[in-house]
């Protein structure tokens, strides 16, 4: 990896990496980041269905994220596969690539790309906060830093993981004998809340909605314990009264939530932190749980990363851009195709 | 302060009034004094001082963020409290928050000029939760869905009493209620009862039908019009004058042309009425009396409010509650006989021989503002709450219209996997000349449990579109729906509201194209 490549005067950064129709592309290596479509060569951040899509012929990734993709796509026989592990790095045409951890969710990582002396990273999704199921981010300095901007608003401090944690223990000692039923994005939210729980203290049976449980199993393989789980559909007379149940958002409003007495809706997501969101998803009880990197997360990790140039991607770009401008950063927003709606935050 | 927020908080998600109780119990045992007499003045609207202006909370987050920031922050979340508690960071050099006590015993000294440093102090110090009560505290407006008197339930609760006990006390105390919290839960004595102008628990009616009446004789009942306002108590006690809504809710400061015409002593019941000359006007009227805080001289004398007394629980000093109801009746009588009372008047009994000439009396009376007949024993003592068998409503028979579903929304708590809320529309002609829905009403009760099952399932298998916890569905189900009356509205997109809707009937049988137009609604607006 280059070290002092501070070097924006030659080269235009947006004649080798530019979005295009298809996605993300870098010109000199011949591939896309995260395309929205399938295509010959991708490289993708991290498994979350906005960024890593089936169908490409070729596809690197770290061990991780190329094992959730074969959990979500089939096994993906038609695809070559490409592992490369955190810090490991490869030429790809005159490109030099490796990835880094971003903290986001189990194999998630940066995509650092290296072209004529000049650094390119692609941040992908990503958070600051310990997550005890991925190693954290790794701020990389580099000329352009693009980077995601789900919640890039001042409104959004995201609380911490134990307080919100909390707020679901304290509400079953209050309704001891209501159901939880705690929606959680199959992949990352759901292990997390997990761990968190487990983290807090709670020792007891965790229920799992089936759909969450081929995503739990990967995670186990790669050495995540999770305790007493068990999956709603084998329980045979369990009345769930006073249980923690996780399931998909979108069980909760459906026929499947009907066994349970009484049930208290939850929802663990970064938009609960918002309270017209959080009553538009029908919750009951909010928890702000996000993957996604806060305000001040997003705004210290500029700092960190040094970039001159940032380019802002995927989600509320106006305001990070805003800031970005305010403290001396040469800021755009790049619009990019598929990341219109983000759901699993 | 954290822990009232926290409850506010949970208040602001939980829809059902029984883990809504369930909060606020656990919260006033478990957090001491003075705090959870505060909490509980804040929740029945029982605090008063200087609050903040949106302007001042504007500034405060424009200094933070800048203007621009801010602007969009606030764009995105809509609520001006809420925006600035969730762009304020902790500081965690500030101190340990404060008590919901020093808030309010803070705020109730300090001056104009000093409420800002004091504030963000405070913001500085609390977490977002917290700044979010605190704005709402300050700004007036808790809107967490809990009323007066589910707030007094919670209390009745923790010290087992019946409602009754705490509403009757209640007016003699002020916050923090020490003494009440003493009594409840310490064994402490129970406060001196009706001083100031206490409300009285209501007595209630139950509903029946032309069917049961046979089962009763009637030579044991007394009749009165069911007047078409609103049910409330006069209550003049100990020199306070206070009017109350049957809920206990304090509705004094929106009605001071009765309040000013009570020039005596004593606590009654009756119907709140809108009145010009001899007649009553609509419910609309009236309603738009209700829910001001401030009543313009304009209202007054365009709206003028009336009072049509039907009986009466103390007099002069004396608890008639025990008397029957013949005897509490004379009473009345002779006390209105007595002197001429501006804005009050008598709800004359109708007289009947049997159950029969009454039905004939019920259908011949067609006048406004009567929605039936009031049943109440003659030897009933008052009893709070809805004994059963003493007194009965019999309500007039409901309108009903054909109307289509046009919306259905998810419940709450054990209906959240329901879509059990729905709205329907009538016809009318658009203004390319073809026929479209307009949306009438909004219904979410009058079904069994198969039949919700049912409509829900029908739901799911008719969605056209999707908005959060709403579904759009084809316009194909023709509902029954009856309701109590119709009354022209402009928030309505479609211009009439109706009183309380519900379904009546799902016609399956009928084609949503011969569902009733909104021009048949408006031929029954009175
Ligand atoms: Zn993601
Ligand atoms: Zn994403």
């Amino acid at each position: 990896m280059a070290t002092d490549t501070l070097n924006l005067g030659s080269l235009n950064p947006r004649s080798w990496l530019y979005p295009t129709p298809r996605g993300l592309y870098c010109a000199p290596g011949d591939f896309y980041i995260d395309p929205a479509v399938a295509v010959p060569r991708a490289v993708i951040t991290h498994g979350h269905g906005d960024h890593a899509r089936p169908g490409h012929r070729n596809a690197l990734a770290t061990p991780e994220t190329l094992a959730i993709m074969r959990a979500r796509f089939q096994d993906m026989p038609d695809t070559q596969q490409q592992a490369l592990k955190y810090g490991e790095s490869l030429r790809i045409g005159e490109v030099e690539a490796s990835l880094v951890p971003a903290g986001h969710i189990l194999g998630s990582a940066q995509a650092v790309l290296e072209y004529k002396g000049q650094r390119i990273v692609v941040s992908g999704d990503f958070k600051r906060r310990p997550d005890p199921t991925c190693p954290p981010f790794e701020p990389v300095p580099c000329d352009v830093f693009i980077t995601e901007a789900t919640f890039a608003l001042p409104v959004f401090h995201h609380p911490s993981d134990a307080g919100e944690i909390g707020k679901l223990l304290r509400s079953l000692q209050t309704f001891p004998e209501r159901t939880h039923l705690v929606g959680v994005y199959a992949l990352g939210k759901c292990q997390r809340v997990i761990k968190l729980l487990r983290a807090a203290g709670y020792d007891k049976r965790i229920w799992l909605h089936g759909g969450l449980a081929s995503l739990c199993a990967l995670y186990q393989k790669h050495g995540i314990d999770f305790g007493d789980i068990a999956l709603v559909s084998d329980a045979v007379l369990e009345t769930f009264k006073g249980s923690i149940v996780l399931c998909p958002p979108s069980a909760i409003a459906d026929r499947w939530s009907r066994r349970f007495f009484d049930p208290i809706p939850a929802m663990a997501s970064g938009w609960m932190g918002v309270r017209a969101r959080a009553r538009q998803r029908g919750a009951e009880l909010p928890l702000i749980i996000s993957d996604h990197a806060d305000w001040t997360e997003l705004t210290q990790t500029l700092k960190d990363v040094g970039a001159p140039k940032v380019w802002v991607t995927h989600g509320r770009e106006e305001a990070l851009v805003h800031y970005a401008r305010s403290i001396g950063i040469e800021a755009e927003a790049l619009h990019l195709v598929g990341r219109e709606e983000e759901n699993e935050a | 302060m954290q822990a009232f927020a926290e409850l506010l908080d949970s208040l602001s998600f939980q829809p059902a009034r029984n883990a809504k109780l369930r909060l606020i119990e656990t919260y006033l045992r478990e957090t001491p004094d003075p705090d959870r007499g505060w909490a509980l003045a804040a929740l029945t609207g029982g605090l008063d001082f200087a609050g903040a202006k949106p302007a001042l909370l504007r500034s405060f987050g424009e200094d933070k963020i800048g203007a621009e920031l801010f602007h969009l922050s606030y764009d995105y979340v809509g609520d001006l409290a809420e925006t600035l508690a969730l762009i304020w960071e902790t500081d965690p050099n500030a101190g340990p928050p404060p008590s919901l006590g020093e808030v309010v015993e803070t705020l109730q000294r300090a001056t104009k000029m000093q409420t800002p440093a004091i504030l963000k102090r405070w913001l500085d110090a609390l977490d977002a939760t917290g700044r979010w009560a605190l704005l709402k505290l300050l700004t007036g407006a808790l809107r967490v869905g809990v009323s007066a008197r589910l707030a007094k339930q919670a209390v009745a609760n923790i010290g087992h009493q019946p409602i009754a006990e705490v509403e009757e006390v209640w007016h003699g105390l002020s916050p923090p209620y020490r003494p009440l919290f003493d009594w409840l839960l310490a064994d402490g004595p129970k406060p001196s009862s009706n001083m100031g102008g206490a409300f009285l628990s209501p007595m209630l009616a139950n509903p029946i039908e032309r069917a049961e009446l046979d089962t009763l004789d009637p030579a044991h009942f007394r009749a009165e019009w069911k007047w078409d306002g609103i049910r409330v108590q006069v209550a003049s006690t100990g020199g306070a004058r206070r009017l109350y809504s049957r809920a206990g809710e304090d509705v004094s400061a929106a009605f001071p042309d009765i309040i000013e015409a009570i020039d005596f002593d004593g606590v009654f019941d009756g119907e709140l009425l809108v009145r010009r000359e001899e007649t009553v006007a609509p419910f609309n009227d009236l309603q738009q009396r209700l829910n001001r805080k401030t009543v313009t001289p304009k209202m007054l004398k365009e709206h003028p409010a009336h009072v049509r007394l039907y009986d009466v629980l103390w007099l002069d000093g004396q608890d008639l509650r025990t008397l029957s109801f013949d005897e509490r009746r004379a009473r009345l009588e002779a006390w209105m006989a007595a002197k001429p009372r501006q804005r009050f008047d008598l709800s004359p009994l109708v007289r009947f021989t049997d159950w029969a000439h009454l039905a004939g009396l019920r259908e011949g009376m067609r006048e406004e503002g009567i929605e039936g007949l009031m049943l109440k024993r003659g030897d009933s003592p008052y009893l709070a709450g809805r004994p059963k068998g003493p007194w009965f409503k019999w309500k007039r028979d409901p309108m009903l219209a054909d109307c289509v579903m046009m919306y259905a929304q998810r419940g709450h708590g054990k209906r959240s996997s329901f879509y059990s809320d729905y709205t329907f529309g009538c016809w009318r002609d658009a203004s390319d000349g073809t026929r479209e829905l307009a949306p009438v009403g909004k219904a979410y009760f009058g079904f069994t449990d198969e039949e919700l099952r049912w409509l829900d399932k029908w739901v799911r298998d008719h969605t056209t579109n999707r908005f959060g916890p709403v579904r759009e569905v084809e316009p194909r189900l023709v509902l029954e729906v009856a309701f109590d009356g119709v009354a022209r509205s402009t928030r309505h997109k479609s211009g009439v509201s109706l009183r309380f809707p519900r379904i009546n009937r799902i016609r399956t049988d009928k084609p949503a194209t011969e569902a009733d137009t909104v021009d048949n609604l408006l031929r029954l607006v009175p």
